[in-house]
């Protein structure tokens, strides 16, 4: 039996191989994708970013324990940094949802970003997927958190829950770069510290100010305590108000459309390179452009031209 | 293109309080290049399996120092029999009785560290026995 359809009987081990031969860019795991694909598109995805530390890891365990009581399955992705010096990397985010690692409605996953940028690793789409296939209804996936281009999870979770915590202070700047735009749902964590009310009021002033993303949806600020279990019930039905937005507005098929296409074109642009620069590696060429560039007989641009033209009749024009 | 990285899951199971020894294993892990599954202090053998086969690791690594590795790490290789994981190395350290490491050893626990060994020791041990999966 194939691991694809392993995963559609609900299999764990079957599903945590799969995951494994996907991040690791196994040829085998892109026929277990095109069998599982059909099989997906039903669970619900939340995206959960903000910087280290705000308490991601902490709310996905009371989200996840939230949707648990309402009798949902749900898959968690986690997403850390590889170290760009050795390429190894320390997965964490487990040790604050333990209690849920012996629960058979949920299936935890760490992934390192190997270099990918973003705040999500390549594989998060496809290891989404998995889980999806499998049948979990909730899929939240807790981003990286440490640059300001956490972007990709737009496009892959239908509600986009960004964290901060009271005291935003210098980073006012970060915020104005781009945090605004990507949250359906703002959550001021911590809110057992000082300065919590004005930081969900600062907050919700820029977001007067701010172009909404989507105009029919405005997004809320909600306080919470996720060590202590606070507010987690507002935020389950605030993001339960917005997949209902989606649906009811019709948002959700822009929404898609976008998806859709951008998945389709990163596999379109990353098979179509694959494909040239193999050929060229292979057959002598790309070491011929190289030489002729370091004496200047040879521009890049002209020898791009003239490979693509060879390799689809394409290029010149 | 395609290059299986080695998955390797670092945790503390049982009651004691502090994981400041797993910590600084799972940082030469990451040093060596692995990816480390960190799971922290206090998890029970079923949560330390179950994590261990959701996350599809080569290898589990667990610190002990609460003198209750006679009854925990059994538990753990009976679990991965039992789930038909016991293709996974697993390996313990900590505060174990010479007197008692032959009986985890037959008990399925591959090899048992006492304090003094060096992480880098702990990394060769790991690149000579720990091969990720094909
Ligand atoms: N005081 C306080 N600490 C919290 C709260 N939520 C999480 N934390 C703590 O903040 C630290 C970082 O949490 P974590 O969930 O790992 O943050 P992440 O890096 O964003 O995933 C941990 O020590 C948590 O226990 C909260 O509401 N109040
Ligand atoms: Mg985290």
């Amino acid at each position: 039996m194939s691991l694809a359809e392993r995963v559609l009987q609900g299999e764990v081990r079957a599903a945590a191989r799969l995951m494994r031969d996907i991040d690791d860019g196994l040829r085998s795991a892109v026929d277990e994708l095109k069998l599982l694909y059909p099989h997906t598109g039903s669970a619900y995805v939340i995206g959960i970013t903000g910087p280290p530390g705000a308490g991601k890891s902490t709310l996905v365990d009371q989200l996840t324990a939230a949707y648990r009581k309402q009798g949902k399955r749900v898959g968690i992705v986690a997403v850390d940094p590889t170290s760009p010096f050795t390429g190894g990397a320390i997965l964490g985010d487990r040790i604050r949802m333990n209690r849920h690692a012996d629960d058979d409605g949920v299936f935890i996953r760490s992934l390192a970003t190997r270099g990918h940028l973003g705040g999500i690793s390549r594989s998060t789409g496809d290891v989404v997927n998995v889980l999806d296939a499998m049948g979990m209804e909730v899929v939240i996936i807790e981003t990286v958190g440490v640059g300001q281009d956490e972007i990709d999870i737009v496009r892959m979770a239908h509600t986009t829950v960004v964290v901060m915590v009271p005291g935003l202070g210098d980073d006012i700047q970060a915020i104005k770069a781009g945090i605004l735009e990507i949250g359906d749902v703002f959550v001021v964590n911590k809110a057992d510290r000082d300065e919590a009310d004005r930081t969900v009021r600062d907050l919700a002033v820029m977001l007067e100010m701010n172009p909404d993303k989507d105009r029919g949806w405005r997004p809320k600020v909600l306080k919470t305590e996720a060590s202590r279990n606070r507010g987690i019930e507002e935020l389950v039905s605030e993001l339960e108000a917005h997949r209902q937005y989606l649906h009811s507005s019709g948002a959700i098929n822009h929404f898609l459309e976008e998806k859709n296409a951008s998945l389709f074109l990163d596999i379109l642009k990353e098979r179509l390179f694959a494909e040239v620069y193999g050929h060229i590696h292979v057959n002598g060429r790309f070491r011929a452009v190289m030489e002729g560039m370091m004496t200047r007989r040879t521009d890049p641009y002209t020898a791009v031209e003239e490979i693509l033209a060879e390799r689809f009749g394409i290029g010149k024009g | 293109m395609a290059e299986r990285k080695l998955r390797i899951l670092v945790g503390k199971p049982g009651l004691d309080g502090h994981d400041r020894g797993a910590k600084i294993i799972a940082r030469a892990f990451r040093d060596a290049g692995f990816e480390v599954i960190y799971t922290g202090l206090h998890q029970t053998p079923e949560q330390i399996v179950s994590a261990a086969i959701q996350e599809d690791v080569d290898c589990i690594g667990l610190s002990i120092l609460s003198g209750a590795h006679n009854t925990l790490l059994p538990r753990v290789s009976d679990l991965l029999k039992e789930k038909q994981a016991d293709d996974i190395v697993f390996f313990a350290g900590g505060v174990i009785p010479a007197d008692d490491i032959p009986g985890l050893k037959s008990a399925g626990i591959k090899e048992v560290f006492t304090p003094g060994t060096s992480t880098e020791d702990l990394v060769n041990w790991v690149r000579e026995n720990v091969r990720p999966r094909a």
